[in-house]
């Protein structure tokens, strides 16, 4: 027990890794054993990752489940792992996502099964590796690595324009990545220039002296990479063509894991490495973000690919949680960061409905959809409560986010927030009359096409329900009772905002200096 | 736990259980959910009863369940606030559910959807007790919206109908607008207070500048005005008796409409101490008060009559609130409950006795048939029309003589031109549908309404006829009056009393207008004195504009909805796909272009690799040396 508390994190890294070795003697023709094991080991990934939630202190900012080895002296770079109230839940999404998304493909994935399920663990080792990385190197590496299972992923086991959207997808995210590389080797340099020690520790090159028009460079650097996985508007073009193609396993690992790691991205790398240029930059960043939570919205609006507008809505969904992070204050941060996890359950849900409707009736072409509700008593039910905590309505997981990054943001940016704040219109009137179009009307198209669909249309069985279950409950437990996120996120959150705020005291003095020399 | 915290916090607890029973076991249960469920709202009925007269005998309190969102300096709880005013409403509230509840069991009787009717109407009633309970504006909102939420699947509740849908999704995107109001308002509250909670708030809104107040009021009042369907938000309502007949006597009449009124009465520091606020509100009352009645002169539907006469009457509480009058407002907020609770409980027996029936082109003479639904919804129609000693009478003419005595001449005038029209309009209905010359289908059996329906019709009618009485003696004295007053001490007096003209004398003239309305309305449809046709070609183009509900929904389209969804397409079409992605595709083109060159460079031979590589090590070197 000492051991398995003591590598936790690298037991749950890992696992999933060394549980392919479980599944590579098994002949590739017997699918149901290898999806069903595959299926019942990322369960047990979820249940170990459930231990660090059970063990995580909450009152306390400090990273916890340290794990610190050398990896390679001569550059400082350490096999350094750790996990702080943003990151465990973090951790907990995706593990818990990709049980869930295993669950969804029985049906979905019908070639290449062994190859789908291997490429599916390696992600999530890839996954918590960058979530759990506290050097920038191996952050780096697991970052990178990333890009590899998903590009197969979309590209094999994806629908229409698949190689297209698979090869979008990487070279967006690569091009990004690598700009990025450049600025985080440039601050590690810097750091050996003032300090005389080569280290990729995150912690140490916290604190690195970089000159504020330096830092803007840099965050600029940084900001591009992570932008692009967000994604912020105007670098969001891959994620409609990557969530639209990717078959549903792969849109919820996108949409639930994928685009938070640009968030984190944020919040873990560029903000504390460069706050200054950060607290400078901070007012474009929300202003783009605003841009993207009305651009999002108005263009899902007109979507007429039900899985394309469940992409665009992350747009607006994401922008919302710039604003939450970028206005950088207390309670919008917590809102940022309980709205990360309430995007990966609500839209990870919106996918899998949308990936069984489209496994019934083979189109996603709206117009040609309708008059489900009907038919499927059970999938409108828990379509519709997805669709809610996305609206935002209030005892609802999206309601408490969206309040609180609002409620906080309004301090700094009045207009800006009421500008996002009417995003709460736009999300009803997108989300609300796709429900309608899909499930209640009748299909204003020929009748041979859909409506013949529809007469045979099951309702879920006992599988698909069992793999939505656990994001229903989540959305009423976060909507009801978010304390035991919020107390865990919390203290994380104050220690964030304090950094920021003390660079605040010394940018201010030093302007307020300038301004006395000046004069 | 002392016991009447204890009775306070059961009193949501059963309809919530019965949401969830009826939710996930509904199939179990059959017929009998509609019996348990209207029993589950009988006990919160008499349990706010009995919290009523704990809080009438000794005084309010509030109480908090659990601690909720807790984020920096925001700390929200699960809280309650039991006070004379949340009292009143709450008895009104379950009292009026119970019977709409007892009513819903004949008339969705066989409905393939009875345990999820039945679920949500459960939902709907938790909610909006919450609503009323809450003592932080977080609550609020959550519960403001969750009543909505409810009104949305209820109207939708016959999902299979496009245009049943169509109002569902109208009612909620509406109301969203109000509510986006209504939340800024909350956020620029909470900027300015740093907290949500009420009685923190009311302390410190004397010291607040007044034009912070003005502008939060005027923001909370976005808020009620969706949801309380006034101009021009007020939209949604006519469609949205789409839904099952209870379903709009219960939420489209009785209670959640009303939530805008109460929100303002509960508010009543904040407005009264903004009086621009407030004039704000009188002048959108009294405009929806008689633009909503002009609307209702014409129309054939029913339903969408009384809906549109809902609409006006809520135009009348604002009026009440709008000129500090509060316990005015509520008073006629809890007596209109009753009566056009009943008037739409008794539209929906003469649907239920025809059929479906709901034009009154295709009704007459249904006195003898359902006499009992005709005698019921004449004491509701009389309420209406404020003629003495119905219910109407008394809380209207409140509302209209502190109008007046306040010196608000103007809307006083078109308060009681809307009391005419209102007469008129009712009776109209009233007359064609039960006594001029019967336009029954021959073939449709007409029939009266089971007891299970007529029973709360007459228990309603009772209400309408005698709930009046509380409000005597007339105005300042009443014992409505000094039981509520004591809730509005706190408030800021920016309208006071400039009149005294007696109670009799106006409401001489309330009740003139009254009957000249319902004389007009028998003249033109039992005396035929005047062929209406004639006044129809007449008047042809205040005709239409009153018949076409003032082009409204069409200009809406016109104005706002057409242009929005081309320019969201240009968005999608020409901005993202072309201009964005088309950069985009540009560039990597550029590097395709590139690398087809660049790949010259890859030419297999081992000496061009070594020269580019040494090029590329006496460039770095150079660089280090002349640094």
């Amino acid at each position: 027990m000492d051991f398995f508390m003591k590598y936790l994190l690298t037991i749950l890294i890992f696992f999933p890794t060394a549980s392919i070795f479980l599944l590579l003697p098994i002949n590739k023709k017997n699918e149901s054993l290898l999806r069903n094991l595959s299926t019942f080991l990322s369960l047990v990934e979820f249940i170990i990752s459930y231990y660090l939630f059970v063990y995580f202190k909450p009152d306390t900012y400090k990273f916890q489940f340290v794990e610190k080895f050398n990896w390679i002296p001569s550059f400082g770079a350490s096999y350094f792992l750790g996990i702080d109230g943003v990151s465990l839940f973090l951790i907990l999404l995706t593990t818990l996502l990709t049980f869930v998304s295993l669950l969804s493909s029985y049906r979905y994935i019908k070639e290449h099964v062994k190859e789908f399920v291997i490429l599916m663990l390696l992600l999530e080792t890839f996954m918590l590796g960058t979530f759990a990385a506290l050097d920038i190197l191996l952050f780096y590496l697991f970052w990178e690595f990333m890009l590899i299972p998903m590009y197969f992923i979309i590209g094999m086991w994806g629908t229409g324009r698949r190689i297209y959207s698979a090869v979008k997808f990487v070279l967006y995210t690569l091009a990004g990545s690598l700009i990025m590389l450049f600025g985080l080797i440039y601050i590690f340099i810097m750091h050996y220039n003032q300090t005389g020690n080569f280290t990729f520790n995150l912690l140490r090159l916290y604190h690195t002296n970089i000159p504020a028009g330096l830092q803007i460079l840099l965050f600029i650097a940084l900001f591009l990479g992570f932008a692009v996985k967000v994604p912020i508007f105007p670098f969001h073009t891959w994620l409609p063509d990557a969530h639209t193609e990717a078959p549903t396993a792969g849109s919820v690992i996108l949409a639930g894991v994928l685009l938070k790691f640009g968030v984190y991205g944020f919040f873990r790398f560029a903000i504390p490495l460069l706050p200054t240029a950060a607290l400078i930059l901070a007012p474009f960043v929300i202003v783009i973000g605003v841009v993207g939570i009305l651009y999002g919205a108005f263009v899902s609006i007109v979507q007429r690919d039900l899985k394309r507008l469940v992409a665009f809505s992350s747009v607006s969904h994401m922008g919302f949680i710039m604003l939450g992070l970028f206005a950088l204050s207390a309670i919008s941060v917590n809102g940022a960061v309980i709205q990360l996890l309430n995007h990966g359950i609500d839209t990870g849900a919106l996918f899998l409905f949308v990936g069984m409707i489209y496994e019934r009736m083979h189109t996603r072409q709206i117009k040609d959809l309708g008059g489900i509700a009907k038919k499927a008593p059970i999938l409108t039910t828990l379509f519709l409560i997805s669709v809610l905590a996305s609206v935002g309505l209030p005892g609802l997981n999206g309601f408490i986010g969206e309040f609180l990054i609002l409620i906080g943001s309004f301090r700094y940016y009045p207009v800006l927030t009421i500008i996002a704040a009417s995003g709460i219109i736009f999300a009803a009137v997108y989300l609300l009359w796709m429900f309608q179009r899909v499930m209640f009307d009748e299909s204003a198209t020929s009748p041979h096409s859909s409506e013949h669909h529809a007469e045979i249309f099951e309702d879920m069985n006992l599988r698909e329900i069992v793999t939505v279950l656990p994001l229903i409950i989540l959305m009423f437990l976060m909507g009801f009772y978010p304390a035991p996120f919020l107390d865990r996120i919390g203290p994380t959150v104050l220690h964030f905002i304090s950094m920021i705020n003390h660079h605040k005291i010394v940018y201010n003095a030093i302007k307020i200096k300038a301004g006395l020399s000046n004069a | 736990m002392d016991l009447k915290t204890s009775i306070a916090w059961l009193i949501p607890l059963f309809p919530l259980a019965g949401w969830l029973l009826w939710g996930l076991f509904g199939k179990y249960f059959k017929g009998l959910s509609g019996y348990i469920a209207s029993a589950f709202i009988g006990i919160s009925f008499i349990l706010s009863v009995i919290l009523f007269f704990i809080v009438a005998y000794s005084h309010g309190f509030t109480d908090t369940l659990y601690p909720w969102v807790h984020a920096g300096i925001f700390k929200v709880g699960v809280s309650a606030v039991v006070d004379r005013l949340s009292v009143i409403m709450l008895v009104m509230v379950t009292g009026v559910s119970t019977l709409v509840h007892i009513y819903s069991i004949g008339y969705m009787q066989g409905d393939k959807g009875f345990s999820r009717y039945f679920s949500f109407l459960n939902l709907f009633v938790f909610s909006m007790i919450m609503l009323v309970m809450s003592n932080n504006l977080l609550l609020l909102y959550v519960f403001w919206e969750a009543v909505g939420f409810c009104s949305y699947i209820l109207i939708g509740f016959w999902y299979e109908k496009k245009s049943a849908s169509d109002a569902g999704k109208k009612a909620f995107i509406v109301n969203r607008i109000g509510d986006f109001g209504f939340a800024v308002g909350i956020f620029l509250l909470f900027f300015a207070t740093k907290t949500l909670n009420y009685e923190k708030i009311f302390s410190m809104v004397p010291a607040m500048p007044v034009l912070t107040v003005t502008i939060i009021a005027l923001l909370l009042f976005a808020g009620a005005v969706g949801k309380s369907a006034q101009f021009p938000l007020h939209v949604w309502l006519p469609d949205a008796m789409e839904g099952p007949t209870p379903v709009s006597a219960l939420i489209h009449a009785a209670t959640m409409v009303t939530a805008g009124v109460y929100m303002i009465a509960r508010f009543h520091v904040l407005f009264s101490y903004s009086p621009t606020a407030s004039e704000v509100v009188l002048i959108v009352g009294t405009f929806t008060a008689f633009f909503a009645a002009f609307i209702a002169l014409t129309q054939y539907d029913i339903k969408r009559i009384v809906a549109y006469s809902t609409v006006s009457q809520l135009g009348y509480m604002f009026m009440a609130v709008g000129i500090g009058s509060y316990t005015a407002g509520i008073f006629h907020l809890i007596s209109h409950a009753i009566f056009k609770g009943l008037l739409f409980l008794t539209a929906g027996s003469v649907m239920h006795g025809l059929s479906g029936e709901l034009d009154l082109r295709k009704m007459g003479g249904l006195y003898s048939k359902m006499k009992i639904t005709a005698i019921t919804f004449i004491v509701g129609g009389l309420a209406l029309s404020g003629i003495p000693p119905f219910s109407g009478f008394f809380s209207k003419d409140a509302i209209l003589a502190d109008v007046y005595n306040k010196g608000f001449y103007f809307a006083w005038a078109v308060g009681e031109i809307t009391a005419l029209m209102t007469a008129f309009y009712i009776f109209r209905l009233i007359f064609l549908a039960f006594f001029a010359e019967s336009k029954v289908d021959k073939n449709l059996h007409v029939h009266e309404s089971p007891k299970i329906m007529t029973l709360p019709m007459i228990i309603m009618a009772f209400f309408a006829l005698t709930i009046g009485f509380i409000g005597i003696p007339p105005f300042n004295h009443s014992i409505f009056y000094n039981f509520l007053h004591v809730d509005f001490l706190n408030v800021n007096n920016f309208a006071p009393i400039v009149n005294n003209t007696p109670w009799y004398f106006l409401s001489l003239i309330s009740v003139a207008a009254g009957l000249i309305g319902i004389y007009i309305a028998y003249l033109l449809y039992i005396r035929k004195a005047v062929d209406p046709e004639k006044i129809k070609s007449m008047f042809k183009p205040i005709y239409a504009l009153s018949y076409n509900k003032v082009y409204i929904d069409e200009i809406y389209d016109f104005l706002i909805v057409k242009p929005l969804l081309a320019f969201f397409n240009f968005l999608w079409k020409v901005v993202d796909i072309k201009v964005i992605d088309g950069a985009v595709n540009g560039i990597a083109g550029a590097f395709a272009g590139f690398s087809v060159k660049a790949r010259k460079i890859q030419n297999g031979m081992l000496m061009s690799y070594i020269l580019t590589l040494s090029i590329g090590a006496v460039a770095i070197l150079f660089y280090y040396f002349i640094r």
